[in-house]
């Protein structure tokens, strides 16, 4: 570390109605890993807009190497050495590695030129990537290495990388890791905006914390525990969920040899998935995602339709029938993308509220739909999941992410399922309302039900679930009881390291 | 710099002033077409929007409006239920002569036969005969996964084809003196649709009435209303919450070619009286104007349906006092759709005006 690259001096911007970032200030060093840690919320992504030249800061300054640096757009970022790896992939999946990369570039070399510099960048780091491959076909991880790659051919000074774990192995994460320190060895500067906090205390230099939109601190992560850390982050003492389920009795859920196509065009196949859930128990599905998380939970739901004796709840057949057959029998589900699947985004939570719950709560009669029962029903998910809302005839998508999904998953969990299955449950979610979700599942596992947690996040799973289990290109691995599993044992579940017979760590 | 900046709830203001304003701005428009075509636009606007309902002879054209309003208010409702949940019927002008001929043949094969079970009759064949044909793209879209809206729309042309067939073969009038078209079935009681000719009333004005309050209650409190909205907004949504999509395809497409099949049958019964070569007027196609314009809610196209009307009276009031072309009303009402989509844009996005430049 040899002196400041990057200096922020005040940055301040404001929306309408929140202070994104209140003069926030603190310098990232020369060859340093420096974290950016916060909730959601916290101001991590308006303060990476403003290095990136995607927002204009309302007022403060920033000083790279000395000069004055104020990029009024990405173009202007990437010509003063700043490279980004946004969280969420923009690539083609129906062109090649290559293709892609060319596409992102200002003035893009020969095609064979460019392979040929992309697989020395892949092998100088350490980052397997075979430049003729279709992005569609590639893992997670690897399209994650794509856009890494397309960072380093800029040779950047100062790489940012926004949550770049949440979609990897522990294994894809040990290489990434290597990557990460050797371009560190080399002077590159490099911001890590994360909310893991083992990760940032294993690699990072020094974090700075933000909370609110202001810096709490600026600490060596190492020097710190990752409870310090959080309480930090939060700026409360954190409650772990209570567990006192304990599973007996015959399985509420059963599925065998559950095999279906993906309705996706890139999608994944389930092959051959069989488990079963006791009342009481509460399974977590881990995995990569795009490794068949979304099919599963459409084949449970009764999106997808499999073949007779695939799905049963409580020893009835159910695989045969849509969503509101399913539902009578007790099984109920919340899929991931809260807007548009499982809510309806210019619909009231009123009428959300019927979406599902319709039948179960006893909002129809004769086909006529009782709104003012169902507006009762939204009112008691609302109060009981603390949802931040003016009230029930507000659209859905006016609803910030963490909130419509407590209305999302108490919608279900106040309608007393047998079973619930649950995609990315405290996706997107803060840390205190991620805390009263898992704390619902758990209490009603407590009361007999019988609970599937589908999560990228280990720690929530480890935290919640009975027994573990990782979804790897559509099949499901042997289940394990989660007490005792270590981190390397769920790597090697979820498949370990994808495509480390292309190149080796150099 | 003006930008167009995404509202985050859909503004409730401009889902209402949005057809007003389009209308203004057809006014001004059409006013700049007919000036360029010599006339004088403040008279030609008043002529088609003022005159039929109160100048001296409004007596003569409100009954008009009646007329032509009930039938673009029949079919508007059906288009308006498939529209809702994104099934788009763009063929109700074949489903409306389909229905006309089921419903006229009925009476043209009883005839001279006076009963009182004949009007019945003939409508439920006229909605037999609209669904049947919206059944075609229906049947297809749910078990091949064509689209709906070529078939629909090419099978319009397959219906012009079977009315003259009609017209000048099977129907003909027997004792026309072999002029094409059929007898005429004003002059024959029991099967006329009129209720009361001078005032404008015939059963497809009731009907129309009733379409509306049948549909505003189906919307807003039934589930199978609740379905079609959340299938038209969010599709993965109303899988999810299980709605058939099969089921909501050949219910609205059915629905909507019954009450067109009805609407034609009412027409062919009553104001037009024969089946004739060019009977059909393009009810079908205006009413798919008529829909949007009245942003798919039972009231507004009630009403949307009644400003449609005046443009046709008004429209034949200017082409027989101004001279005006017949091109340039179907231009003026074309106008229409083309305005209220544009301004719609402000119902879900909000204008912002930066004069600092780019940011």
């Amino acid at each position: 570390m040899t002196g400041t690259l990057l200096a922020i001096q005040g940055l301040t911007k404001a929306y309408p109605g929140v202070l994104a970032n209140d003069a926030v200030s603190f310098d990232i060093g020369t060859g340093e890993v420096h974290a950016l840690l916060g909730e959601n919320g916290a101001g991590k992504s308006t303060l990476v807009k403003m290095i990136y030249g995607l927002v204009k800061p309302d007022a403060g300054r920033m000083v790279m190497q000395g000069a004055p640096y104020a990029p009024n757009a990405p173009r202007a970022a990437r010509a003063a050495g700043v490279a980004m790896v946004f969280q969420h992939f923009s690539l083609f999946e129906a062109l090649t590695v290559a293709e892609n990369i060319a596409l992102g570039m200002e003035n893009p070399p020969a095609m064979r030129d460019l392979a040929t510099r992309i697989r020395t960048v892949s092998q100088t780091y350490g980052l397997p990537l075979d430049p003729a491959r279709v992005v569609g076909d590639l893992s997670a991880g690897e399209r994650q290495r794509v856009e890494i790659i397309r960072c380093l051919l800029q040779s950047p000074r100062l790489l940012i990388m926004d949550e770049p774990t949440s979609v990897l192995t522990p294994q894809e994460v040990a290489i990434l890791f290597e990557t990460l320190r050797k371009l560190r060895s080399e002077g590159v500067s490099i911001l890590y905006i994360s909310h893991k906090l083992e990760e940032i205390r294993a690699l990072c230099d020094t974090a700075t914390i933000l909370r609110g939109g202001r810096k709490v601190a600026t600490c060596t992560p190492a020097e710190k525990t990752a409870r310090d850390l959080a309480e930090m982050m939060v700026g409360a003492v954190l409650k772990v969920p209570e567990r006192h389920a304990a599973p007996s009795g015959d399985p509420l859920l059963k599925v065998t040899g559950l095999s279906v196509a993906s309705p996706a065009q890139f999608g994944t196949a389930l092959r051959d998935i069989s488990f079963a859930v006791r009342p009481g128990e509460v399974l977590g599905i881990g995995g990569v995602a795009g490794n068949g998380q979304d099919e599963l939970l459409l084949a449970l739901s009764g999106e997808l339709l499999s073949r007779r004796g695939m799905v049963t709840v409580a020893g009835q057949d159910v695989s045969r029938e849509g969503p509101v057959a399913r539902r009578a029998a007790g099984l109920l589900c919340a899929p991931e993308e809260r807007l548009g699947h499982a809510a309806a985004p210019d619909m009231s939570l009123t009428e959300n509220a019927a979406l599902t719950a319709a039948a179960r709560m006893g909002m129809l009669r004769q086909g006529f739909i009782n709104w003012v029962a169902a507006r009762g029903y939204a009112e008691k998910v609302i109060a009981a999941f603390d949802v931040r809302t003016p009230g029930p005839q507000v659209a859905a998508r006016a609803l910030s992410g963490g909130n419509l999904q407590k209305f999302v998953i108490g919608r279900e969990v106040l309608q007393a399922p047998r079973v619930l299955v649950v995609n990315q449950p405290t996706w997107g979610v803060d840390a205190a309302a991620a805390a009263a979700i898992r704390q619902a599942l758990l209490d009603l596992a407590a009361g007999g039900a019988a609970v599937v947690v589908i999560s990228q996040d280990l720690d929530e799973l480890m935290e919640i679930a009975d027994r573990f289990g990782a979804l790897n290109g559509g099949r499901l691995s042997a289940l394990r009881p989660t007490a005792g599993l270590s981190v390397d044992e769920i790597g090697l579940m979820m498949g370990g390291a994808h495509g480390m017979e292309v190149a080796h760590v150099g | 710099m003006i930008r167009l900046e995404k509202r985050r709830m859909p503004s409730q203001v401009w889902t209402w002033a949005a057809p007003v304003v389009a209308v203004l701005a057809t006014m001004v428009a059409g006013g700049a077409v007919f000036a360029a075509l010599g006339k004088d636009p403040l008279v030609a606007i008043r002529t088609i929007f003022w005159d039929p309902l109160f100048s001296e002879f409004a007596f003569y054209y409100r009954p008009q409006l009646m007329i032509k309003g009930a039938p673009l208010v029949l079919i508007a409702i059906g288009l308006s239920l498939g529209f809702r949940a994104g099934i788009w019927n763009i063929g109700a002008e074949g489903q409306y002569i389909m229905g006309a001929l089921a419903g006229a043949g009925v009476a043209l094969a009883a005839y001279p036969l006076e009963a009182a079970w004949l009007f019945p009759a003939m409508v439920i064949a006229g909605a037999l005969g609209g669904w049947a044909w919206a059944m075609i793209p229906g049947l297809l879209k749910v078990t091949l996964g064509t689209n709906e809206i070529l078939v629909s729309l090419m099978l319009v042309y397959v219906a012009e084809k079977i009315l003259a067939a009609m017209a000048l073969g099977l129907m003909k009038n027997p004792d026309g003196f072999g002029f094409p078209g059929s007898r005429n079935l004003q002059q024959y009681p029991s099967a006329t649709s009129w209720i009361d000719q001078a005032a404008g009333l015939h059963w497809g004005v009731a009907a129309a009435f009733i379409a509306v309050i049948a549909a505003y209650v189906l919307l807003s409190r039934h589930v199978l209303g609740f379905q079609i909205r959340l299938a038209g907004q969010a599709p993965r949504a109303a899988r999810f919450a299980g709605v058939n999509t099969a089921r909501l395809v050949l219910f609205c497409l059915g629905t909507s070619g019954a009450l067109a099949g009805m609407a034609g049958l009412f027409e062919v019964a009553g104001p037009s009286g024969v089946v004739s070569i060019d009977f059909n007027a393009g009810y079908g196609f205006t009413a798919i104007i008529v829909a949007f314009l009245g942003r798919l809610h039972p009231l507004g196209i009630l009403l949307a349906g009644g400003l449609m009307a005046l443009t046709y009276v008004g429209g034949d009031m200017a082409q027989a006092n101004l001279q005006l072309p017949k091109a340039a009303i179907q231009l003026f009402q074309g106008m229409m759709l083309f305005f209220l989509l544009a301004v719609d844009v402000f119902t879900n996005f909000r204008l912002r005006i930066n004069l600092r430049g780019a940011a």
